[in-house]
């Protein structure tokens, strides 16, 4: 690895882990001290060293871009920064002074919070009671003071101009009001330091536009943000600054105006990468699955397609068009109500995944943590889950065959674990979707179907993750990839179903398949024409 | 540091036996060990073959049922009503004497009632969704509460005298019919737990039933089977017991529910499913075997033994925690 860092840049820029360069370069107007400042920590797990001496500064009424692939180690110094974990060394100085968050509760106090990717926030109360748990107004006998409570909460939603109910419980909210929920609590406690791990993720573009509208109010506000994410057109468009982790270590930092989008690629993944999707030459082949008039009670309805033998078939549609649903509905989660699907001309029976498996259809769900992997078992068990009858004799496992299975698939699809008998949940989410994706080629299907494969992985692991796509078609294998990245979905479809509300709204590709009339077919806008 | 794109990955970074060696089984075998010792210098009866043949009486009963408990609460399941099970099942066999039934029809209707009750927690739980805990609460209440009902302050008697033989009869030398089959139930068991696809499901489902669900394992079957196997072991144990006391009431083997999760927990298996052993839960059925015996031997009362068993519970399950913060 050594060898791999930085080879294709300046030394000097990257490999330094304070911010002389930085200073160097720095206007005038955006010199100042550093609010946080983190040098030299190191974090180790058994096995893992996943922090080894970085470094990071967040300044005042800026914002930070973290970015890394997956397992780079920045979950690693959030938890860090918010008092989750210890570092085995390294100091931590706030205003200059070193300090030490030996809990949650003092990351707090000293003024920080993190905004997580899923928010970690308390469903069945209120969204009031939300921003103010833990440092709720009291009254002089101790009690919580509801009504200053309450008239706090709607001043700091104004604030943000969230039109919430204060009153109302959060279970009620959607994913981007619980993220000004959680803003709201930022502010709530004052925060001068707020930490955002990929709080677009699950956002629709609309919803992305108002965050970024907040975090630019954050920052006239004078407080220090350190934003995390994938998505490089945002990093651009917000961030005044970045540091880049790899593997654990420092792999740079300064401003994003010395920086092009290829330079950071190249300082995450240590070489550069092909953002072109891969090509793929070969026509698809015969039809293998077909699905006719395929409904569900409140789900989807009246759908029909075909799938041919080495094609890419896209299934776009915003969030609740009913995708998920449908492809769960194939592989026998939940029963349609009318429609057949067939393979290879005979219809089958599906009652339970494991129908669907037996007949040669699989499914990597979009949930990872939940439906793909089960976190508690070793790797090889994991990928030989499905497949035991082909490793096994009469119903006795046979070890041996089982890593000998999980070994061939593991290597093909370049897995970076320690040993083939830990457990899948210490792995970084792009290497547990590799698991998943082994665990069901090992069954050697006939269509797979794909559920948002790449969200929340980084952008090394996405281009292998296409490749092997393009690579699973080129061997013949269909493949139905459910996504809703555009570039994603024009770049590897053949051809693209587009679903809005549980219909079908549109079959597209060739000339036709273009973004443009992809997002007015999911969104019904006025005029769409195949 | 190795080079990334030539990585190769080992099966395992820790051999089977390291592993084992850290294991809670092998703290487990210490303190069985340790108890043994302390019994044997406690009192001068304690070594004596036939003693010791004694004392296996009192957990092998509990222990049949321990084994398809324990996969039962790793699959992360419970069942509560397994005593009532034991009781519900005594009385069909005592009722049957009454009726001039001999042994052979005595240890089908001894099997069937221990189905047949399993079979109801596990429709109750797998057809129609509801948390076992809460259903095999209600089902304990019940079975037993049939067997109150069939048999009020009355007491069956009149067993067969072969029908004797499962509870009090010997195989060889000092070692008798209950013992030996403990001994093949536990080998059954620890292969099905861990040399078979359905002792992996289990372990999947205990992990992540969704997960288990979307690659391909029919967890709804998996649990239906192991509520029957719960089941079929309390109908095993009834007919134990009952030859062993040759009557029946229906107080008999009250409160045992408790005393095999004990047993279960002890050996290792987590009370919230996804780990624990076989080897865990027999190691387990000796050291409470053990402690009741010789606590008996010197006289203790049955409430003090209960209160020596519930800390050994606390303490064998704190003591690696414990050992971990001391070092921490």
């Amino acid at each position: 690895m050594s060898v791999r860092r930085g080879a294709a840049l300046a030394p000097d820029t990257f490999r330094n882990p304070h911010m002389r360069h930085a200073a160097d370069t720095v206007p005038a107007e955006v010199l100042g001290l550093p609010v946080l400042t983190l040098e030299g920590i190191t974090k180790s797990f058994p096995g893992v060293k996943a922090l080894s001496e970085v470094a990071l500064e967040l300044y005042p009424g800026q914002v930070t871009a973290l970015v890394g692939e997956n397992g780079a180690g920045k979950s690693t110094i959030v938890k860090v920064l918010t008092g989750i974990y210890q570092p085995d060394a390294g100091t931590i100085r706030l205003d200059g002074l070193p300090v030490t968050f030996p809990t949650a509760r003092a990351a707090t106090e000293a003024g920080i919070t993190a905004i997580h990717q899923e928010t970690v926030l308390f469903d069945e109360l209120t969204v009031a009671e939300n921003i103010f748990i833990g440092h709720a107004p009291r009254t002089r006998w101790g009690l919580i003071d509801w009504p200053e409570l309450r008239r706090r909460a709607v001043e700091i939603l104004d604030r943000i101009d969230a039109r919430l109910d204060p009153m109302m419980p959060l279970k009620e909210l959607g994913i981007a009001n619980k993220h000004l929920v959680a803003i709201a609590r930022a502010l709530s406690i004052d925060a001068r330091v707020v930490v955002m791990d990929e709080p677009t993720a699950a956002l629709s573009q609309k919803e992305i536009e108002e965050l970024y509208d907040l975090v630019e109010r954050l920052k006239a506000e004078g407080r220090a943000i350190l934003f995390i994410s994938h998505k490089f057109d945002e990093i651009f468009r917000i961030a005044d600054r970045f540091t880049v982790f790899r593997d654990g270590a420092l792999a740079g930092s300064g401003l994003m105006s010395d920086v092009s989008e290829s330079e950071l690629v190249r300082m995450m993944v240590g070489r550069s990468v092909d953002h072109i999707f891969p090509a793929r030459d070969k026509a698809p082949g015969r039809e293998v699955l077909r699905v006719e008039g395929l409904s569900h009670p409140t789900e989807f309805d009246d759908l029909s397609f075909t799938l041919c033998e080495g094609e890419i078939l896209g299934f776009y549609g915003l969030i609740g068009s009913g995708r998920s649903e449908l492809m769960q509905a194939i592989f026998g989660i939940t029963r349609a109500s009318s429609g057949t699907v067939s393979l290879d001309g005979a219809a089958l029976n599906i009652r339970a995944p494991a129908d669907a498996i037996a007949a040669g259809i699989v499914y990597v769900p979009e949930d990872r943590g939940k439906q793909g992997a089960v976190i508690g078992l070793p790797i090889f068990q994991n990928i030989t889950l499905p497949s035991l009858d082909q490793t096994s004799r009469q119903g006795f496992l046979k070890l041996a065959r089982e890593f000998a299975l999980a070994r061939t698939y593991v290597e093909r699809l370049e897995l970076r674990a320690a040993s083939l008998d830990q457990d899948v949940g210490n792995l970084s989410g792009g290497n547990q979707q590799k698991v998943v994706i082994a665990k069901w080629l090992a069954t050697k299907p006939r269509v797979i179907i794909l559920d948002e494969p790449t969200k929340g992985i980084d952008i090394g692991s996405k281009a292998a993750v296409h490749a092997f796509m393009a690579e699973l078609a080129a061997e013949g294998l269909a493949v139905i990839m459910v996504s809703s990245e555009i570039p994603e979905i024009v770049g590897m479809s053949d051809r693209v179903i587009v679903m809005r509300e549980g219909l079908m709204a549109a079959k597209v590709k060739g000339d036709d398949l273009t973004p443009e009339v992809l997002v007015r077919h999911a969104a019904g806008i006025a005029g769409a024409s195949g | 540091m190795t080079d990334a794109t030539a990585r190769h990955i080992p099966d395992r970074l820790v051999s089977p036996a390291a592993r084992l060696l850290k294991s809670w089984e092998t703290l487990l075998l210490a303190v069985a060990l340790a108890i043994f010792v302390a019994n044997s210098l406690a009192s001068p009866y304690f070594l004596n073959a036939w003693n010791l043949s004694d004392a296996t009486f009192n957990f092998t009963e509990k222990a049949m049922i321990a084994f398809a408990m324990a996969l039962l609460i790793i699959s992360g399941e419970i069942d509560l009503s397994v005593a009532s099970i034991i009781a519900l099942a005594s009385t069909a066999m005592g009722a049957a004497v009454q009726a001039g039934a001999g042994t052979p029809v005595l240890v089908g209707i001894g099997l069937g009632t221990g189905l047949a009750c399993g079979a109801v927690n596990g429709i109750l739980v797998t057809r129609m969704g509801l948390p076992s805990i809460v259903v095999t609460i209600g089902t304990m209440s019940l079975f037993r509460g049939i067997s109150y009902i069939a048999l009020g302050d009355k007491v069956y008697k009149g067993y067969p005298s072969d029908f004797g033989y499962f509870g009090q009869g010997y195989v060889w030398w000092v070692f008798s019919f209950e013992l030996v089959l403990f001994a093949i139930l536990a080998v059954v068991y620890g292969v099905l737990l861990h040399k078979t696809n359905f002792g992996r499901a289990v372990y999947a489902i205990g992990n992540n039933p969704t997960a288990a669900l979307f690659s391909g394992i029919r967890v709804q079957r998996v649990k239906f089977i192991l509520f029957l196997l719960t089941g079929l072991m309390s109908g095993i144990a009834a007919i134990c017991l009952t030859s062993r006391l040759g009557s029946t009431r229906p107080s008999i083997a009250f409160g045992w529910e408790l005393e095999v999760v004990t047993m279960v927990v002890l050996g290792g298996v987590n009370i919230l499913g996804g780990s624990g052993t076989i080897p865990g839960v027999v190691i387990a059925a000796f050291v409470m075997g053990l402690v009741t015996f010789g606590l008996g031997l010197l006289n203790v009362p049955g409430i003090v033994m209960s209160i020596f068993i519930g800390c050994l519970l606390i303490g064998v399950i704190a003591l690696p925690r414990l050992w971990t913060m001391w070092r921490g």
